[in-house]
């Protein structure tokens, strides 16, 4: 497997005012690949993501030290927008968030605040984004629709479709299926294992069967800190640690 | 096994849930019941007059019959709109404002527009007076009064409302609307102006609406700043509004004149209620679309 480094964290530890949340986590993440967390709820894996985007900034009393790294920069310099960096590292959320307008203004809402596309070039770039995202022939007829009559499954992809819209290099993704059926789940995972071939994804996942169908690498967090991290037929098959085993065998959690 | 027979304790429970519900079932017929009565006795004395003519005609004093409230009609139009233009931007950017921003300001904008709120319309009236026409008058003697004063007035009175409304509707909007959108690296601002306030906009038309059906019945503040007018005048200057037109109807000697304040009153009570129809209208099919 081709492991170019792509997200180097270094010492990451992150607190919700006096409430520790990450302790010390230290990781390489390669690039094109798919990368998941797993881990009981509660343990921090939500909030590591939202580090690597920078969506904890704003939260009052919160405090991050360490380094996170995309392609050898500092994510957190001064020099680094925060608008530019969610651009390059894109995100979706577990409940599917369609903007309130029509589905095609959803996907062309990134393009148009970045400014990289407009008229003609816009709408192929919509296209594109709902043909990548296994949505545009279910959508194909009704672009100037609500995107909120959608289900919830073309929901998230619609999601999805409006997060390679402004072509990030990476991008998270946090229990995007939790909320879904199993065919719809079924769709994006099927989804996700095709994207690893142009962007780097990361997963949180509490389906341990899907992380282990869909990711390359896994790492589990327990309590905050990374437990073990490696290739999954690793921590799948022969784990190093025996609270992963437990884990992964049903004993807690 | 538990027995499936009746014990005292749900007996009781049983006539205690009968009685309240009795109880709130008569409340609510109360309520809808003098709403209703007073409708229908408005519709009743207001129907005699209320007929297209009575739209396009000036009031006639030397013979009331042929009179009418074209010009009330137009000037409560043009005072809203005036109050509308001047309330809604600077009402739902401070609610935006006050939804956004924390701190000592905030707390302290947020007291005053509450102050803001509870001041008596007369007072607001009053105070237009004393800082506008006033002066003016003393400048130019013989004028002063203005629709545009006035709509001033009623848009003065409106922003609080306006600015309650906006901030309470987008604190109702998810955190995860707001995080959809940043996550693709939309700037704050243009969350809150394409994302966040398009999906409260059917609560802060609402709002609006409401706001625009308070202040439409406003006579005091209108006392002091348009005075009123026979005639057909322009907005720069002494302009009619329908809660004038309905005091003096109501107050004058002639029974003609007494009774068109009845069609006065049902005429404003329908355009309220056109406004209160347009906006559920409008915001249905804005979700819709
Ligand atoms: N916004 C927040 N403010 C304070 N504490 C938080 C916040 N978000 C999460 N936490 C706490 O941080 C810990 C990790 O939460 P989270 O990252 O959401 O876990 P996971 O996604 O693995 O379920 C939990 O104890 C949670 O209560
Ligand atoms: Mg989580």
């Amino acid at each position: 497997m081709q492991t170019t480094p792509c997200v180097t964290v270094q010492n990451v530890s992150f607190w919700y005012g006096s409430n520790q949340a990450l302790f010390d986590v230290n990781m390489t993440i390669p690039q094109h690949a798919v990368t998941a967390f797993i881990g009981p709820s509660g343990c921090g894996k939500s909030t590591f993501l939202r580090c690597l985007n920078r969506m904890n900034d704003r939260i009052d009393g919160a405090k991050m030290t360490g380094t996170i790294k995309l392609n050898d920069q500092d994510i957190r310099d001064r020099s680094v927008s925060v608008e530019a960096l969610r651009r390059t590292v894109g995100m979706v959320f577990q409940k599917p968030v369609p903007f309130p307008m029509s589905i095609y203004d959803n996907v062309a809402f990134g393009p148009r605040t970045h400014q990289l596309a407009r008229g003609r070039a816009l709408d192929e770039l919509v296209e594109k984004c709902l043909i990548d995202a296994a949505l545009w022939d279910e959508v194909k007829d009704k672009l100037k629709s609500s995107a909120m009559a959608l289900s919830g499954g073309q929901q998230q992809r619609l999601c999805i479709a409006r997060t390679l819209s402004v072509s990030p290099d990476v991008i998270l993704m946090d229990e995007p299926c939790s909320a879904l059926d199993p065919n719809s789940t079924h769709r994006i995972e099927e989804l996700i294992t095709r994207l690893k071939n142009q962007y780097t994804v990361i997963i949180v996942t509490h389906n341990l069967q899907q992380a282990k169908r869909i990711s390359d690498m896994t790492g589990f967090f327990l309590r905050g800190e990374l437990v073990e991290f490696g290739s999954s037929e690793t921590v799948f098959g022969t784990p190093a640690r025996k609270e992963t085993d437990d884990y992964i065998n049903g004993r807690f959690g | 096994m538990t027995s499936l027979a009746s014990t005292p304790v749900l007996v009781q429970r049983r006539v205690l849930n009968a009685l309240f519900q009795t109880l709130c079932g008569i409340c609510a017929v109360i309520a809808i019941a003098v709403l209703g009565y007073v409708l229908w006795f408005l519709f009743r004395q207001g129907i005699t007059y209320f007929k297209p003519s009575f739209f396009t005609r000036l009031p006639d004093n030397v013979n009331p019959v042929l009179g009418g409230i074209k010009h009330s009609i137009l000037g409560s139009v043009n005072i809203l709109g005036i109050a509308l233009s001047i309330s809604i931007p600077i009402g739902i950017l401070s609610g935006v404002y006050q939804a956004e921003a924390n701190g000592k300001l905030c707390q302290v904008v947020r007291f005053l527009t509450d102050v803001l709120n509870g001041i008596p319309s007369i007072v607001i009236g009053l105070f237009i007076y004393a800082i506008w026409i006033l002066p003016y008058a003393q400048k130019h003697p013989g004028q002063g009064y203005s629709g545009i004063a006035g709509g001033a007035a009623l848009g003065i009175m409106m922003i609080p409302l306006v600015m309650r409304t906006t901030d309470e509707m987008l604190h109702l909007v998810p955190q995860s609307l707001w995080d959809a959108s940043l996550a693709l690296g939309t700037p704050r601002w243009r969350t809150m102006l394409f994302v966040v306030l398009p999906s409260a906009r059917n609560g802060i038309v609402t709002g609006v609406m409401l706001a625009l059906a308070r202040v439409a019945g406003e006579t005091a503040p209108l006392l002091f700043t348009v005075l009123g007018n026979e005639f057909l005048g322009p907005i720069t200057g002494p302009v009619d509004a329908l809660p004038l037109r309905l005091y003096k109807y109501a107050t004058s000697s002639d029974p003609v004149q007494n009774a068109m304040a009845w069609s006065t009153a049902l005429t404003l009570i329908l355009i309220i209620l056109i406004l209160s129809i347009l906006a559920r209208f409008l915001t249905r099919a804005g979700k819709r679309s």
